[in-house]
């Protein structure tokens, strides 16, 4: 533990907590996306995947135990990944106290100069998310236990839709840049960082097309 | 004043290790008791101030740049000669030594050359522990070139950036002893004088660059690795703050100056484009490899190089030179560019430049060949100069290079002032008349890691620990005859920038002290030097204050002292009445062009003595004696 | 053709800085970018106003001292130079150009274009070494390094130390340059017995000089005119994760 909180002491520390705690959430963004497809099974097969969620470990753990486990350490992790995305961001900005007439933009693509707000987007999305597919609480006709309908109704508005769909870019953008840089940051990227990056296009464009057909498959009566 | 080389007795296997017995050391635990002051973070200044931190000494280390990875060593890009025979083709060290000698057309000490050969061993040893990345073999063995026409493989390279790679080793070693606290570094601070208590050098005075303020630091010893001078020309391939200013100031107190008309010209750099020129480029020797070289037949050809039929081309070096050929030395090859461009055949931009033409090799190795081996080369010539030589011959031109005089020091390296060391190109050095390729990295850091490191103990044991601090009158007095001089250049005000004094300079001193001299143009310049600097000093115009960091004025400083010293060097050229080395005076040479040395008269080292600007100094003389290399002409037939 | 240059001058690192205008007339294609503003400088001194100050010495591209930005790019738009590499036929008739110096907190103005780099120096110092006294080296030859290995450290040791991947890089982060000398010396033999220590005090170093922290942008590797790859970057956050969690 002590050698952990030294390495936090150092901005590379700081980048490896970004890194392991971005690549959960791309481990649980990859899994969510793989649950979210039982969609195309219909609703039963859907709440049946939704209830399991809640059953994992039971009876050993008691109900939805697993579940909570998992949000604490998921929201913890988030509380880490924006902590250090902070103070880095501030050492960045004391670190330029002047900027260029005309900034920079060499090689750091758009997407790497986007983390920073996409990060920001994200957060909104997820409290959003969560307000209207977990709580209700923004949503129109929202029946607890039955996750197949409250999407499907809420996606038929083509608002919601549309927010679901920038988000879920927005995602991809922050993990095409995050899945390459976090392994950059733990040095997995010794030699050709090129080759990672293709990898994590990759992986970024199913996650993003495999979400984005959601939506569309409800607007289009695909999904009813 | 007298000149003892101090040169050890014995065989000269011998003389350095008995030598070193015989020296006295300094107590380790006196050392840090002793300061020493090494001005210049080049090869020489950085092993040295490294190594003498090591031992101990309480180090401060001067440079003008603002770090000290940027001295101009940084440049060289050949390589590094060491007497390892890796590849076991008959090197040793008396081979180094002796090619070292022939090669300085015996104009160098023995017992010098034979230490540097000897101490080339441990140089490399030092540096591939400090890490510095030497090109390999592929069984991981260290890599070796044959360069600038040597018979053995002895050179050792990092791609083309040698300098760099030894500078940057010498760098971190010297910053480790900054970590430890024994070296102080002073970057961005002039040298402008030695101050001399009674008879010994004790301290300098600087100027802080940035503050513009004038201040003096005292210490046991001084130690001067302050490179050499062939911006004396302006444009040369020096980096643009290469200066004569310490070794300069040093001499007007009282230190001997060295054969400096012993100036190198290499052969192979890029032509003056135009007037605004700044600084040439070296391109490596290598490329005489594989390039040939030539001029048009005719005079005033004004064709481009493909409408030049291959019977109307003069391949000169070939012609003249049948078993060397492109590959004749140095000075060969860069007086006869100079033949034929002052015959009017010259190529390119203003007629100054002869072809090194790559057709020939590319028809039979192939580009892809020629592009491995030169890549980077002709991208380089390319950037500079806009034309590609895979399509068109390059053009070439010889340039001022390196300078083997300096200031005059004995075995131990010091100076005629007791206490003053100098080490690198700033000393007259061991390279004679004319300096080996790959040979002054190799003589740079063998004084600095292995030499001056144990000679200046035998300084500092005698001085007894004595403190010495800048409250001694002298320190002071410098210090007011630096600013009233500061003072003076500001002072001016005149009409012409420092820059356009210093390149009239250069093309004086490069007519008609440069690739080759006579005793008219040499008496020419002596008139013209005196009246030249007259204007200087009433017409130069530095703008700003001395109370800042202030380009001009720090140019001019050096500018003036250029002035003074570019007479010296036609004097020493109009005194060597005989032809060596670099130094070639067109009244004697063979009925084939070769230098002829006269060594009845002249097989000594000129050291001159100042006696006052304006004033005629005092030459005088430590014989040569060569035991072990036989006197023999040079011929490259 | 003709340049019109806008140049950050600022008479000291206390003093305010702001852009002044210049009209580079006359400027031949063949010359040098530096040697264009030697021409305006000597303009400058014609009219008894004090010459644009900026760094150089060996206008070749090796010893790291040229170093400002142009129009945002730094050592300017070619890719893999120096600023004094850089010639006039990058440029057209009537360019307008915006000269700044490198901006980093850990880089102070001391005068225009000229900045205080001595940051990287301490860099060097923290760690940026293998110790080995004076003549105290074995025979060079008797460890063999792989040739790749030797290679591999030659790329990460041609920086120079100017400064251009600070200027360019978003954060102002010196990891480029630490990460290339921290690549050097513990990818070689030589350097293993110091290797943790070394990545350890140079990173701490960094930070504590000020510079910002990387976050992968990529854009010093692009402006960098020795082209070091960020590679070594990940090998010096790999090595400084190892040391600091592994020991
Ligand atoms: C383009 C080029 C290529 C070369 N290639 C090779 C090669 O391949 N092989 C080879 O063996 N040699 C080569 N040489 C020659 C070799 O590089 C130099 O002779 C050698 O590096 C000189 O080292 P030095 O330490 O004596 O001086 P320098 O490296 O010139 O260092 C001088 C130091 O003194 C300081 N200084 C000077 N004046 C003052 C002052 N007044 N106050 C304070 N500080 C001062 C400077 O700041 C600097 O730190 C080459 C030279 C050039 C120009
Ligand atoms: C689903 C949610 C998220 C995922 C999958 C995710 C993933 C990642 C990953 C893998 C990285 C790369 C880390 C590295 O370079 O080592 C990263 C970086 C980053 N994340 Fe997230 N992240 C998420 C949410 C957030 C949120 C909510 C914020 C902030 C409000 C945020 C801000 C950032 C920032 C600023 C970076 C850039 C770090 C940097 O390079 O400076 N992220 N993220
Ligand atoms: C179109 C895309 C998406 C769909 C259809 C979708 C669907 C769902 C549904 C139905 C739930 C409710 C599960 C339940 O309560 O039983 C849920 C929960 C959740 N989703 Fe999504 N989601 C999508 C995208 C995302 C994205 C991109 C993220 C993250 C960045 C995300 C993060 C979450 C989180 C954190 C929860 C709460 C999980 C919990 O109960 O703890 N979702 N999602
Ligand atoms: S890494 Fe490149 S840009 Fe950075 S200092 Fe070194 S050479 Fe310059
Ligand atoms: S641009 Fe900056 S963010 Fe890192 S990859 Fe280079 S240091
Ligand atoms: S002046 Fe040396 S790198 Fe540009």
């Amino acid at each position: 533990m002590r050698r952990v909180l030294q390495l936090y002491r150092s901005s590379v520390g700081k980048k490896a907590v970004m890194g392991v705690t971005g690549l959960m959430f791309f481990g649980y963004v990859a899994g969510h996306l793989a649950g979210n497809l039982k969609i195309y099974l219909g609703a039963e097969h859907f709440n049946a995947y939704a209830e399991f969620l809640r059953e994992i470990g039971a009876p050993a753990l008691g109900h939805s135990w697993f579940l909570w486990a998992f949000r604490i350490v998921l929201l913890a992790a988030l509380l880490l990944h924006v902590t250090a995305a902070i103070q880095l961001w501030l050492m960045a900005r004391s670190a330029r106290p002047t900027n260029y007439r005309r900034p920079v933009h060499l090689e750091d693509s758009y997407v790497s100069r986007t983390m920073r707000w996409g990060g920001v987007v994200i957060l909104i999305f997820i409290l959003y998310h969560l307000m209207n597919l977990t709580w209700g609480t923004a949503h129109s006709d929202f029946i607890p236990g039955d996750a197949y309908h409250n999407l499907v109704t809420a996606f038929q508005s083509l608002a919601v839709s549309a927010a679901y769909i920038v988000a879920v870019i927005v995602v991809g953008f922050h993990l095409y840049h995050g899945i390459w840089s976090s392994l950059q940051t733990l040095g997995v990227n010794q030699e050709h960082h090129d080759r990672w990056r293709r990898t994590s296009a990759v992986i970024a464009t199913v996650i993003v097309l495999g979400n984005i057909s959601i939506p569309v498959s409800v607007l289009t009566g695909i999904v009813q | 004043m007298e000149l003892n080389g101090k040169v050890p007795s014995g065989s000269i296997e011998k003389k350095w290790e008995n030598h070193r017995f015989e020296m006295k050391l300094v107590n380790p635990a006196n050392k840090r008791k002793y300061d020493v002051i090494v001005v210049g973070s080049g090869l020489a200044g950085a092993s040295a101030a490294a190594s003498l931190g090591e031992l101990g000494y309480n180090v401060k280390c001067f440079f003008f740049q603002d770090s000290a990875r940027r001295a101009h060593s940084i440049a060289a890009q050949g390589g590094i000669n060491a007497a390892k025979n890796y590849q076991n083709d008959g090197d040793s060290v008396y081979r180094l030594f002796y090619d070292t000698v022939k090669g300085g057309d015996f104009r160098a000490r023995e017992a010098n050359v034979h230490r540097l050969a000897e101490v080339s061993l441990n140089i490399i040893d030092q540096c591939v522990a400090q890490g510095v990345p030497f090109a390999r073999e592929y069984g991981g063995l260290l890599d070796n070139r044959s360069f600038g026409g040597a018979q053995v493989s002895r050179t050792f390279y990092a791609r083309g950036q040698t300098g760099q790679q030894l500078l940057i080793g010498a760098y971190q070693a010297l910053e480790r002893q900054v970590a430890v606290g024994t070296v102080e570094l002073f970057p961005r601070t002039e040298m402008l004088d030695v101050v001399i208590v009674d008879g010994h050098a004790k301290g300098i005075v600087v100027r802080d660059l940035v503050t513009g303020k004038i201040h003096s630091f005292a210490a046991h010893a001084v130690v001067l690795a302050t490179g050499g001078y062939a911006n004396v020309f302006y444009l040369s391939t020096n980096a643009k703050g290469c200066n004569v200013t310490a070794t300069w100031r040093a001499h007007k107190r009282g230190a001997a100056f060295a054969n400096p008309c012993f100036t190198q010209i290499h052969p192979t750099c890029i032509p003056q484009a135009g007037e605004y020129q700044s600084k040439l480029t070296l391109m490596s020797e290598s490329l005489r490899n594989d390039g040939r070289i030539w001029v048009p037949q005719r005079v005033g050809d004004t064709r481009q190089a493909k409408d030049i039929p291959e019977n109307e081309r003069d391949y000169y070096l070939e012609r003249f030179y049948p078993s060397f050929g492109n590959l004749a030395p140095r000075d060969v090859a860069s007086r006869r560019a100079k033949e034929a461009v002052d015959e009017g055949r010259g190529v390119g931009e203003g007629s100054g430049g002869v072809y090194l033409d790559f057709r020939d090799a590319i028809d039979r190795l192939g580009q892809q060949v020629i592009a491995e081996r030169y890549g980077n080369l002709f991208d380089m010539y390319q950037q500079i100069t806009g034309e590609n030589p895979y399509e068109v011959p390059m053009r070439i031109y010889p340039a001022p290079h390196y300078t083997m005089g300096g200031l005059w020091v004995d075995y131990n390296l010091m100076s005629t002032i007791p206490g003053l060391h100098v080490i690198g190109e700033a000393n007259f050095s061991d390279h004679g008349a004319n300096r080996l390729g790959a040979s002054a990295l190799m003589q740079g850091l063998a004084d600095g890691y292995f030499v001056l490191p144990y000679t200046i103990a035998d300084y500092l044991a005698q001085t007894e620990g004595s403190p010495v601090t800048t409250d001694h009158p002298a320190f002071q007095q410098t210090e007011r005859e630096v600013a009233e001089r500061i003072q003076r250049l500001v002072d001016v005000n005149g009409t012409r920038s420092v820059d356009s004094f210093h390149r009239d300079l250069g093309k004086l001193m490069w007519n008609q002290c440069g690739m080759a001299r006579n005793a008219s143009g040499l008496q020419d310049a002596l008139e013209k030097i005196p009246e030249m600097r007259e204007q200087f000093w009433s017409d130069v115009r530095v703008t700003g204050s001395g109370e800042e960091l202030n380009q001009e004025l720090e140019k001019a400083g050096r500018v003036a002292d250029f002035f003074e010293f570019g007479e010296l060097m036609c004097r020493d050229a109009l005194e060597r009445d005989e032809s060596c080395g670099g130094h070639f005076r067109e009244e004697h040479q063979t009925d084939e062009g070769e230098a002829r040395r006269d060594d009845e008269r002249f097989a000594y080292v000129a050291a001159w003595e100042f006696t006052g600007v304006g004033n005629t100094p005092i030459p005088h003389k430590e014989p040569l004696e060569f035991e072990y290399v036989h006197l023999a002409q040079r011929s490259y037939k | 053709m003709q340049i019109t240059l806008n140049v950050w001058r600022q008479a000291s690192s206390m003093a305010p800085g702001r852009f002044e205008r210049y009209v580079a007339k006359n400027v031949s294609e063949h010359m040098s970018f530096l040697e264009m503003l030697d021409v305006v400088n000597q303009g400058l001194i014609e009219q008894n106003k004090d010459p644009i100050h900026f760094e150089h010495d060996c206008r070749e591209g090796i010893c790291g001292s040229c170093g400002m930005v142009i129009n945002g790019v730094p050592h300017g738009p070619k890719p893999a130079i120096t600023a004094c590499q850089l010639h006039m036929r990058s440029f057209s008739d009537g360019d307008e150009l915006w000269l700044e110096p490198w901006r980093a907190k850990a880089f102070p103005v001391i005068k225009d274009l000229v900045v205080d780099r001595n940051a990287l120096d301490r860099i060097i110092e923290a760690g940026g070494y293998i110790s080995a006294r004076s003549g105290s080296a074995p025979d060079a030859n008797a460890i063999p390094i792989p040739k790749e290995t030797a290679d591999t450290a030659m790329d990460a040791a041609a920086c120079i130390g100017c400064g251009a991947c600070v200027a360019a890089c978003p954060n102002a982060s010196a990891m480029l340059f630490t990460s290339a000398k921290v690549a050097h010396l513990s990818k070689l033999p030589q350097g293993q017995p110091e290797r943790r220590r070394r990545v350890l005090n140079m990173v701490e170093q960094m930070e504590s000089e000020g510079f910002g922290y990387c976050t992968n942008h990529g854009a010093c590797q692009t402006a960098c005119p020795k082209e070091i790859s960020i590679d070594f970057i990940a090998y010096l956050n790999r090595e400084l994760l190892g040391a600091t969690l592994v020991g």
